[in-house]
């Protein structure tokens, strides 16, 4: 790892001061000193937020939640509210990474990692996410990559954490020294690497992801996220579906289902949504939901199998949160 | 200049004395203990005079509310094991680092420094984390335990008894770390089932295989059966 000074911040204010002149936000530092390790970038400034109370920590508001940035994946998956009104962000945050992982990793950390992309994690490949003009997982090892919406580069949305927010319709608060705060939306977090790939999310130098704010659902909201992998522990998913339904007793007014591990940005499924709204949940719609939710994917030379998983994950993770089916053993985590 | 691969500064590795070389035997000092010694002596040696250390007491009234530190070396105080320490560290120094070659504490292990294997598991405040991914100065202000604080002189936690009793190592390389995560799960819930404590090493890997007397070792601990 390269050397590098750090300020240690103590406020938000202090740390919105330093961020100017290529310096870099470390929050839980997970996903940051694993780049730095492997060489993938080498800053030599940092800032530290980790020591920010301010930015931590779960509210419950008149209108939902408000989640501090630096609150912990364990923080998040163990609060009793979210356990019983948010079961997708508790699923999803507690089957990320390992036990000691969701104990440091922050869910702003979560929510902006950086793709898993082999070759982007590589220092030795020089691809196009760094500037280059090649993309190596088109004519080389893509097994794990995207399967739609992947024309510049495969690689795909690595975040647990934003498959359950983009279904709880969550958004983000940046704020800036100089322009003040803006609100947007999970998916507006992201800039798809077609529009730019050398650009992952919208954050510029001098922002600051402040506050996730959650709003409350509907009464009669169920919701669950389930992730598949070749390990039980650790790994990203190859797989993972967040399911979020509005009942109206049997009926399901209205769905959001979401998905990960399919393509460069986290995205919903419209296809899957319509083939739920206004129809009871069973097994025979939820299949059909998980069907049509690969409608029009193009693997790559060796992803087809995401093809049959994730039907199976999105049809798993509907009846699982219609509490019609209890959690997949064969989900990792 | 690109930083390549691993270019982090290595800590000694912990190889016993092969018994087939005698000097060292003969002179009484070991290849462990004299790196150990070498280590414990720079940072005892390093620590500059009149300049406070990083701790919790310093960094809450800095100016402005930033505490500036590095590149270079700089003294940090931290509490490892019941006792305060000040080494002197680059920023970029990780809390396993830190034990093990400013503080010569070599139980803690470094496998994969990537946060994978769980190798590296300390305590921050009895709550289990990957030293390898955490930078020493975020150690600042907390209690650290490592393997070392968790026996009292001679006497052996409860837990490392019954791996011993239950032959709970092969290699013995991911042997502190899932000694930690057992252990912190049994300051959480001191009657955890088999399920439990699967889910406690679930980061924790064992590439001999050891996991069935894992559990088998802290379900003795813990009072409790099988499947439980």
């Amino acid at each position: 790892m390269n050397r590098f000074s750090i300020a240690d911040c103590s406020s938000v204010d202090a740390a919105l001061s330093q961020l100017k002149d290529g310096a870099v936000v470390k929050a839980g530092g997970v996903d940051l000193l694993d780049r730095m390790k492997d060489g993938i970038e080498q800053p030599t400034r940092l800032v530290n937020i980790r020591n920010i109370s301010g930015l931590r920590g779960i509210r419950e508001t008149e209108q939902g939640l408000t989640i501090g940035p630096l609150t912990t994946l364990a923080e998040i998956s163990d609060h009793p509210l979210i356990q019983s009104q948010y079961q997708i962000l508790a699923d999803a945050s507690g089957h990320a990474a390992t036990p000691h992982i969701r104990n440091m990793a922050t869910v702003g950390g979560n929510l902006l990692q950086r793709v898993q992309c082999w070759y982007y994690r590589s220092s030795d490949f020089q691809c196009i996410r760094k500037g280059k003009d090649l993309c190596f997982a088109f004519d080389g090892l893509n097994q794990y990559h995207a399967i739609m919406e992947y024309a510049t580069c495969p690689s795909v949305a690595p975040s647990s954490a934003a498959v359950a927010l983009l279904g709880l319709n969550a958004s983000v608060e940046l704020s800036s020294a100089k322009r003040g705060k803006r609100n947007l939306g999970i998916r507006d977090l992201y800039v798809v690497p077609d529009a730019n790939p050398t650009k992952f999310t919208v954050i510029e130098p001098d922002e600051l992801l402040t506050a996730i704010v959650i709003p409350k659902p509907a009464p009669g909201t169920r919701s669950a996220y389930q992730k598949y992998g070749e390990k039980e522990s650790f790994d990203w998913a190859i797989a993972d579906a967040g399911v979020v339904l509005e009942m109206d007793g049997d009926v399901c007014r209205r769905a959001v289902i979401t998905m990960g591990a399919a393509s460069p940005v986290v995205r919903r499924s419209p296809q899957a949504e319509a083939a739920l709204t206004g129809k009871s949940i069973n097994e025979e719609t939820a299949r059909a939901a998980g069907k049509v939710a690969v409608e029009g994917a193009q693997p790559l030379s060796g992803n087809a199998y995401k093809l049959d998983l994730f039907p199976v994950a999105v049809y798993r993770t509907i009846l699982l949160a219609a509490g019609q089916r209890d959690r997949d053993p064969s989900a990792a985590g | 200049m690109p930083d390549p691969k691993g270019s982090h500064p290595q800590a000694p590795d912990e190889q016993p004395e092969p018994s087939t070389l005698p000097d060292s035997a003969r002179s009484g000092i070991t290849r462990r203990g004299f790196l150990k010694g070498a280590g414990l002596t720079a940072a005892g040696t390093a620590l500059l005079d009149g300049v406070q250390a990083f701790s919790s007491e310093t960094a809450a009234p800095a100016t402005n509310g930033v505490t500036e530190l590095g590149p270079g070396p700089v003294p940090v105080r931290l509490h490892v094991n019941g006792a305060e320490h000040t080494v002197e560290i680059e920023p970029r120094t990780t809390l396993a680092e830190a034990l093990r070659i400013n503080l010569g504490m070599t139980g803690t292990k470094v496998v994969c420094d990537r946060g994978v294997c769980s190798g590296c598991t300390v305590w921050l405040d009895k709550m289990p984390v990957n030293s390898c991914m955490t930078l020493a100065i975020d150690a600042v202000g907390h209690h650290v335990t490592t393997i070392e604080g968790l026996s009292s002189e001679d006497r052996m936690h409860p837990l490392q008894a019954a791996f011993v009793k239950h032959d709970a190592m092969q290699c013995g390389f991911c042997t502190p770390g899932m000694v930690m995560s057992c252990a912190a799960l049994l300051e959480r819930n001191p009657h955890p089932s088999e399920h439990d404590i699967r889910h406690a090493v679930s980061g924790n890997l064992c590439r001999c295989g050891t996991y069935p007397k894992i559990f088998a070792a802290t379900m003795d601990v813990a009072g409790t059966t099988r499947n439980a």
